[in-house]
């Protein structure tokens, strides 16, 4: 408890000033507003149901990303971990997409795509691809190799192998490639919807600032850093539960 | 013919011979211990017959049978246990993995991992998993995953050469009722050699660099062998001066 009040003091302090310099002076503003003003509009947000709409709209595309992006991944390290010649066939590809900068691809995605869903999941998709890739690919291409001649000398199948062996084995780093990947997922959907898209929390904040409405702008930026560190905290409470016992074994080796 | 025959082996690994026309035959429910110094190849002979390489010159038999890919026959006992184990699998889901690569029926599983566990006096262990036993009790589970695939050759590669003494005397003596029960051929590489004369029925004794049978022991010393008087026998003294006379001479 005492942890947690030392973590909050200097945030409670903080805000106490603001709103006392902010009250104090008198501070009419088109950019700042007092914590308290900015609690309201948080709280008109949450009541008329434009926050959970918004939520809606933003976690939808980022999920939706998220699992399209990171299940093309998986299948795709599987086939480069277990097929060194498709590895190398598909190398120069690989490192010549993955520096691309999703956020250059938005027009793209816009003049093909249109605005709405598809163009943001898509966009997400691609973002999200390449973490999950490259943990996947390093998680297989490093399984113990003693585990592999098991599978051989027990005469496993090739889907025996990679069900029974190479997933479970490289599972734990896929799950590290997934979270970065969840992070990179609402980054993105955050900035197609500030920078294009009409939808969800990043467009709301974008509307917020243009019409000179910084109490309800503050709000929306308080409110996204809340769902990334509820997405994160979320998943790393997976992780730890899933990995738990046998978990331990596994990040030992 | 006999039931394993190396005919005329050589291997090399790049540049580097390690096996040089090796000749070696290995007899039904025979016990056959390999020994030699490191690099003389004794484990890659394991991984021939295992079917994990595939010889540069010369055959491996089993059964008549040229030795291409793992044999069904065949269970292999690895050196590092924690690393043959699946970390993410209890004691008895690591024996149901050998059950499950070969079919046996899913509804007899539990019964019979059971069996084997219980054989290997690790029935109150059947949901631990590996990081929680000890090394002795990890090699116990990897026999008893090796007797679920009712094997009718075992091979070991030094599977008890990082335990403490008195669990690797327990080790042996289980493993040998459980070979001798089941009427198993097992090939035991070592670099142990009272350990090999103790368990064998034959010791083959390896050159190094490259490796080449420099000469074949035969051990009459009487079954079932005891830590204690076997250990004792003017026979088993003898042996073991011969086979260690006999490597000081192949080291110099």
């Amino acid at each position: 408890m005492s942890k947690l009040a030392k973590g909050i003091l200097f945030p409670v302090l903080f805000l106490l000033a603001w709103e006392i310099v902010m009250r104090a002076t008198r501070m009419q503003s088109d950019s700042l507003a007092p914590p308290s003003e900015i609690a309201a509009a948080f709280w008109r947000a949450a009541l008329d149901g434009t926050l959970a709409q918004r939520t809606y709209e933003t976690l939808r595309a980022a999920l939706t990303g998220l699992a399209v992006g990171g299940g093309l991944a998986v299948v795709m390290s599987i086939a480069l971990g277990l097929v060194p010649a498709f590895a190398r066939l598909m190398r120069f590809s690989i490192e010549a997409l993955r520096p691309v900068p999703s956020v250059a691809l938005i027009p793209v995605a816009i003049l093909v795509l249109g605005f709405g869903y598809a163009m943001e999941i898509s966009l997400i998709a691609f973002s999200a691809f390449w973490p999950v890739l490259i943990y996947g690919h390093a998680a297989i291409v490093n399984i113990e190799p003693q585990l592999l001649e098991v599978s051989r000398v027990l005469r496993l199948g090739a889907f025996g192998r990679v069900t029974k062996i190479v997933l479970p084995a490289a599972l734990p780093r896929y799950f590290v490639g997934f979270r970065l990947s969840a992070a990179v997922s609402l980054i993105i959907a955050v900035t197609v919807e500030i920078a294009a898209n009409p939808m969800g929390v990043g467009h709301e904040l974008m509307v917020a600032s243009q019409s000179l409405h910084p109490d309800l702008m503050f709000a929306m930026v308080l409110w996204i850093g809340l769902v990334g560190w509820s997405l994160n905290a979320a998943l790393l409470f997976a992780q730890r539960r899933l990995f738990g016992p046998a978990g331990a074994g596994v990040a030992a080796r | 013919m006999s039931l394993i025959e190396f005919r005329g082996i050589d291997h090399s690994f790049g540049a580097r011979p390690v096996l040089q026309s090796i000749d070696i035959e290995v007899e039904e429910s025979e016990f056959v211990c390999i020994v030699g110094p490191s690099g003389c190849g004794k484990t890659t002979l394991l991984r021939l017959l295992a079917g994990l390489l595939t010889p540069a010159g010369g055959e491996v038999t089993l059964g008549g049978k040229r030795v291409t890919e793992p044999p069904r026959e065949v269970a292999f006992m690895f050196q590092d246990y924690s690393k043959a184990l699946l970390p993410w699998r209890t004691a008895s889901g690591n024996v149901s993995l050998a059950l499950e690569a070969s079919g046996y029926p899913r509804a007899q599983r539990p019964a019979r991992i059971h069996e084997l566990l219980e054989k290997v006096g690790l029935a109150g262990h059947a949901e631990n998993y590996p990081a929680q036993l000890s090394g002795g009790m990890q090699q116990r589970l990897q026999i008893a995953r090796c007797l679920a695939q009712e094997p009718e050759v075992l091979l070991m590669d030094e599977p008890f050469g990082a335990l403490d003494a008195m669990t690797r005397q327990a080790l042996q003596d289980e493993m040998l009722r459980l070979v001798e029960s089941t009427r198993t051929t097992a090939l035991f590489v070592t670099h142990d050699l009272e350990e090999a004369i103790y368990l064998g029925d034959r010791v083959v004794a390896l050159y190094p660099n490259p490796g080449r049978v420099a000469q074949v022991f035969d051990v009459t010393l009487p079954r079932p062998r005891n830590q204690l008087t076997t250990r004792e026998s003017p026979e088993f003294l003898r042996l073991r001066r011969a086979i260690f006379d006999f490597v000081r001479e192949g080291e110099t």
